[in-house]
């Protein structure tokens, strides 16, 4: 809690490998940003304006993957200027769609496709920040919602844990009124092994959730590969299913893997 | 509904319209049957001539695909992934906030809905089964929830007769369809050429009286109950009993739990279809100005990860033991809670779940292979 005539805490936004979608749920909050800025004070947000990469935070927001060299050494020094670091995004929590290249032959391709592939330092694997070094808490999703980034910040301004949501876009899906597409259109809809968070979004669109918020405690990939199989798709599709957004969070991971061998077997 | 035949009224078909109209003109906005996103769904009407014709959907374990009904008729579907349930429980709502006030103080403001009065037209009988089970543990003495009270009691409720039971059916052997019995306002029964109408509340012989109808003849009354005996006899799932507590919780440790759970997804979807289901989370949503939190109340599941949590450990930490509270909840200790079981028979989680569990299979697996 701001206890009035004490400095306002201090709030980094950083980015790496990504698309920049998760600083952009932070601008476009709109009005809610205003009123954010009155409360802590924006030390570094590239996007936004500010410019101090090393100065001190209490609160770092990180997005984007270790995709390159120099990335290894900027998220240390971030860390040891950070009292507080948040991974936001598929990027920061899982590799993000970068990580599709861990599984395949990246520097053929930088060779197939540049002239100068030599010029191009980039890790042979993308990795969520958490792998290099302490991750105080992680907000998945493909972007985050600007709903989360509050949420996450106002609990830290009241001085308590965030809260980890461990429900699956099945609950949202269902508080929302949306009837389940899987049973209604029966399509291959990843909800029920996904984070929820973004207020089931696709479903409510009459679609399929793809899993742009990576794996949900309990997920049974198993049963809902199986009824994806009986749904028509082929091991193949299978595979995709779980290899997108979050190709490289384990439990998609191993279970793309486990499609991949009954499609090669 | 035919207890009191002598009190049963003819509404013929093209006089449908007043009925709405009257109920519009008391007041309510009315729910119908409308097509959303490939489910049949309670939207409200427009005007008295909004009510929709035809709807069907077919229905199998794990599918729901709508389709039409030959004969056009008003309610010849079964019903849709809700009953009542997101009229009264609402999904998600904030039961109260708190303000922080100059002086560092702290108030705390109730939050009630609007009080809107709703009709809604074509509950079912498991719909109103339900609807009971909701009220007994709302509504109960010295615990009654404000929230739910208001828009229970604004609630007007138009019953059908289930001409058409959908495969996942089985209200029949609960006891609890496929004819209403009770907690309508009005209830109809669709023949060709008109409806049987029976009124169960003040309000409802009011409305029935307005519309200033002629008795129903036997020959109706008749054709009603013949319609309502056929649809029960037509429902080929069942359960194996109504008093399932001691069989189910001797079977506590039955293989078949790791089995179910093996292809339960833990989705939660058959809590939130359930029309008995009422368990919720509560959480505090605070503003950013830092001044003001809202008290939410949200639609929980006891197959979340968060149900089970107790301090420092889960209580359910797989979906076995979630699969298990679920059904052991809903058709065993349900007795000790409320004089019942808690299932109404109207099938929505077999349709409604992802991979297609069928409960009538799964209790029939455990009532009647021992345990190990």
């Amino acid at each position: 809690m701001n206890v009035p005539g004490t400095p306002k805490p201090r709030v980094a936004v950083h980015k790496f490998s990504s698309c920049d979608g998760c600083q952009l749920a932070f601008l476009n909050l709109g009005e809610e940003l205003l009123r954010l800025a009155e409360r802590v004070d924006l030390v570094h947000f590239a996007e936004a304006g500010p410019l101090d990469p090393d100065t001190d935070a209490d609160i770092a927001f990180v997005e984007g993957s270790m995709s390159t060299p120099e990335d290894l050494e900027r998220i240390r020094r971030i860390r040891e200027h950070s009292r507080m670091l948040v991974a936001i995004g598929a990027c920061a929590t899982a590799g993000g769609i970068q990580a599709l290249r861990n599984d395949a032959d990246a520097a053929g391709w930088a060779a197939a496709i540049y002239s100068h592939p030599e010029a191009i330092a980039s890790l042979a694997h993308s990795t969520p920040i958490a792998s290099h070094v302490k991750v105080d808490f992680e907000l998945w999703g493909c972007p985050v919602s600007g709903r989360q980034i509050l949420a996450v910040v106002n609990a830290l301004l009241l001085g308590v844990g965030p809260r980890d949501n461990g429900d699956k876009v099945c609950t949202e899906c269902k508080r929302n009124g949306y009837p389940c597409v899987m049973v209604s259109r029966g399509i291959a809809c990843m909800g029920p092994v996904t984070r929820a968070g973004c207020g089931a979004l696709c479903p409510g669109l009459g679609r399929d959730c793809y899993g742009c918020y990576g794996p949900v405690e309990n997920a049974n990939t198993d049963a809902l590969a199986a009824q994806f199989a009986l749904q028509g798709l082929d091991p193949q599709a299978v595979v995709r299913r779980f290899r997108s957004i979050n190709s490289q969070a384990p439990v998609f991971l191993a279970a793309a893997n486990k499609a991949g061998r009954r499609r090669d077997g | 509904m035919f207890s009191h035949p002598d009190r049963a009224a003819f509404l013929p078909l093209a006089k449908l319209p007043s009925l709405v109209a009257e109920l519009m003109a008391r007041g309510y906005r009315c729910l119908g049957p409308a097509k959303e996103n490939g489910a049949i769904v309670m939207r409200e009407l427009e005007s008295p001539e909004g009510l929709q014709r035809g709807l069907q959907a077919e229905q199998a374990p794990g599918r729901y695909r709508l389709t039409s009904d030959p004969h056009d008729r008003y309610f010849a579907w079964a019903n849709g992934p809700q009953a009542i349930k997101p009229q009264t429980f609402a999904p998600q709502e904030s039961l109260w906030r708190a303000e922080r006030d100059e002086a560092g103080g702290l108030r705390f403001v109730p939050e009630l809905p609007a009080v809107v009065k709703r009709a809604v037209i074509g509950v079912r009988a498991c719909d109103l089964a339900a609807l009971a089970v909701q009220d007994a543990h709302f509504l109960r003495t010295g615990r009654r929830d404000a929230q739910y009270a208001q828009r229970r009691e604004a609630l007007f409720l138009v019953a059908v007769q289930c001409a058409e039971p959908a495969a996942t059916c089985f209200c029949a052997s609960t006891g609890d369809g496929p004819t209403p019995a009770f907690g309508y306002d009005l209830s109809l029964a669709e023949l060709k050429d008109g409806f049987v109408v029976v009124s169960g509340s003040d309000e409802g012989q009011a409305v029935a009286a307005a519309l200033d109808l002629p008795a129903a003849s036997a020959q109706q009354i008749e054709a009603a109950q013949r319609q309502g005996e056929a649809a029960a006899a037509a429902q080929t799932r069942s359960l194996p009993g109504r008093k399932l507590r001691d069989v189910l919780m001797s079977r506590l440790e039955h293989p078949r739990w790791d089995a179910v759970a093996a292809r339960c997804l833990a989705c939660g979807n058959c809590t939130a279809v359930c029309p008995t289901c009422f368990c919720h989370a509560e959480a505090d949503v605070p503003a950013l100005d830092g001044r003001t939190s809202d008290h939410l109340r949200t639609w929980d599941s006891c197959f979340g990860e968060a149900h089970g949590h107790l301090h420092g450990f889960n209580v359910r930490p797989d979906i076995r033991t979630r699969y298990r509270q679920w059904l052991t909840h809903k058709l065993a200790t349900w007795h000790d809670q409320f004089g019942r079981s808690g299932c109404v028979g109207c099938g929505r989680c077999i349709a409604w779940c992802p991979v297609g569990i069928d409960l009538t299979e799964e209790v029939a697996a455990l009532v009647e292979v021992g345990p190990p």
